[in-house]
């Protein structure tokens, strides 16, 4: 046995103890890059999450929707932050990964290219697409690298309850007029399959999917958490009283879990793939921002600098 | 309530809403995460001050806190004219928030003592978070006027942008005169004299120039505005006018 081997060998017995991997740890090169590439994307995710939704806090229809809604975009830039910087722990700097967004490079979740067109959008983001995503973060609470784990931990809490005040927007406006019923349901028709989506490939179709389980950086597969998402959310859409678009959504009791249809894979692809809604609208936001950013970066680079010539001047 | 300090509580109420609507458009497209989430702060800090008044107001009239931001047209909408202006660029955002934070420290200082015990409570709540902003504002125009040549113009082009709205904070409207008459509100002359110190300080620590001569614009205290508060109102209220009296 080489020592190389014996390396890998032992790291993986560390994962199979559960042990927490930490920055300073020894890890094989494919775990430190299959790490960037998804606790970046999950942060790049939450950062490029913050368009769809910031869309409507100026068109809030109250007061008290207005500062949830505020608060809530506010905390998925608080997340972007916290997982930026369990991704900085591997080794990238906060720059460089910012440059694989904007160049295309990084990819971020592909839900974030749909638009949204109404009020009740911004409840069904938080029902299906906050749902979707704790399935998710629940899980990767466990994943064997200790700041992501850590980091998951506080965000799952947030999540929960963003997902909580997206059911209590839509429920307020399913107890509302018909209007406002036809309103939730057009949300809900438009954002269930790209929730759906959000879990990625059918497992056989997932290339990096047995490795990750393997380094427990994954805990449960792409298939089973989906299962796990539409169990959870039909007794809540029952609640609601709407409709999910699938007439193929029926309770199959030998398995003890839903079937569901076939997810137009094709749309995912060209989603993912560059060609969605809005992707040119996100991506082109972000990079204005970041474009116009550059001088006050700058100018608050020189004035530190300058500071500390202040601050030398004055002991002397 | 006399009608007088009901157009002092909306001139509070309206200012803040006003200006925590304008930086809520920063919220995602600011140029450094941090400062994003700064912003988005203050924004979330005026909004919720602003609902505390509009709550006052709604409790006295037995109306719902949402009719007095929602339903009212420009005229009747009583936010000095400094909190309506477009957000320009970072540094013009942060010149407008600072301008803003010297008046609304001072303003809700003289406030904690108030004779209406519930606008002291307010403010001794809503003086916490105004002392954060008007820090962060004030670092803010220090670092970027004594920051790089291209910072300290932009900011330069900020204070000149945004030095017209200034007058207006500390030119008292006879509502106000009448609220200081029953000690409401502080001492305008204890206000202005604090605000300018803070503000020439910061201004001269910035290595920026107050611009000799310039027209102090007002009107918004008393409903005259600028062509800017009909687009905000049009965005703020759009849910409530295409669906007249539903609950969200």
């Amino acid at each position: 046995m080489n020592k190389i081997d014996s390396l890998e060998d032992r790291f993986q017995s560390r994962i199979d103890k559960e042990e927490k991997i930490e920055a300073r740890d020894w890890m094989p090169d494919g775990y430190r890059k299959t790490l960037i590439r998804q606790i970046s994307q999950h942060g790049h995710s939450e950062i490029v999450g913050m368009l769809p939704e910031g869309n409507w806090i100026t068109r809030a229809p109250s007061l008290k929707r207005k500062l949830a809604l505020l608060a809530k975009v506010q905390d998925e830039a608080g997340h972007g932050l916290y997982l930026y910087s369990a991704t900085e722990t591997l080794g990238i700097s906060r720059e460089e990964l910012l440059d694989q967004l904007h160049t295309g490079k990084a990819k971020y979740s592909s839900i974030f290219n749909y638009p949204t067109l109404s009020w009740a959008d911004i409840g069904a983001i938080g029902w299906l697409v906050d749902g979707a995503a704790i399935m998710n973060q629940v899980a990767l609470c466990r994943t064997s690298y200790g700041p992501y784990a850590r980091a998951m931990v506080r965000i799952c809490k947030e999540e929960s309850f963003h997902q909580r005040q997206g059911f209590d927007i839509l429920l307020t406006m399913c107890n509302g007029s018909v209007e406002q019923k036809e309103m939730v349901q057009d949300a809900v028709n438009r954002w269930w399959w790209p929730s759906l989506m959000m879990f990625g490939p059918n497992d056989s179709d997932s290339p990096h999917s047995a490795q990750s389980l393997k380094w427990k950086v994954k805990r449960l597969s792409n298939d089973e958490l989906r299962q796990r998402f539409v169990d959870m959310t039909i007794p809540q859409a029952k609640i609601l009283g709407i409709e999910l678009p699938d007439p193929l959504l029926i309770y199959n009791e030998t398995r003890g879990h839903y079937d569901f249809g076939e997810i137009d894979w094709e749309e995912f692809r060209q989603v993912v793939g560059g060609n969605g809604p809005c992707n040119k609208e996100r991506m082109a936001a972000r990079i204005k921002a970041h474009e116009e950013g550059s001088w006050i970066r700058e100018a608050a680079v020189a004035y530190a600098e300058k500071k500390k010539n202040y601050e030398k001047a004055s002991v002397a | 309530m006399e009608d007088q300090l009901k157009e002092f509580i909306l001139m509070m109420a309206d200012s803040s809403m006003i200006l925590g609507q304008r930086l809520g458009e920063w919220c995602g497209h600011g140029p450094v995460l941090e400062q994003d989430i700064a912003i988005t702060n203050i924004a979330l800090d005026l909004i919720g001050e602003a609902r505390n008044y509009y709550r006052y107001l709604a409790d006295v009239e037995g109306i719902n806190e949402d009719e007095y931001p929602m339903k009212r047209d420009v005229r009747k909408f009583r936010n000095v004219l400094l909190t309506e202006q477009p957000n320009g660029n970072w540094a013009d955002t942060i010149m407008r928030q600072f301008i803003f934070d010297c008046y609304h420290y001072y303003h809700l200082e003289g406030m904690t003592e108030s004779s209406d015990a519930r606008l002291s409570a307010i403010a001794k709540k809503t003086i916490k978070e105004s002392s954060y902003h008007l820090s962060f504002s004030g670092e803010w125009v220090i670092r970027l006027g004594d920051g790089t040549e291209e910072s300290h113009q932009k900011m330069q082009a900020g204070l000149e942008n945004m030095i017209t709205y200034y007058d207006e904070l500390f030119l008292p409207v006879q509502y106000e005169i009448f609220c200081r008459s029953k000690n409401i509100c502080g001492d305008f002359n204890l206000i202005k004299k604090n605000a300018s110190a803070k503000f020439n300080s910061v201004i001269h620590e910035a290595t920026l120039t107050i611009p000799e001569m310039y027209h102090a614009r007002k009107g918004g205290k008393s409903g005259l505005h600028s062509e800017h508060l009909g687009f905000i109102l049009a965005d703020m209220q759009f849910m409530q006018r295409a669906y007249p009296g539903l609950t969200w």
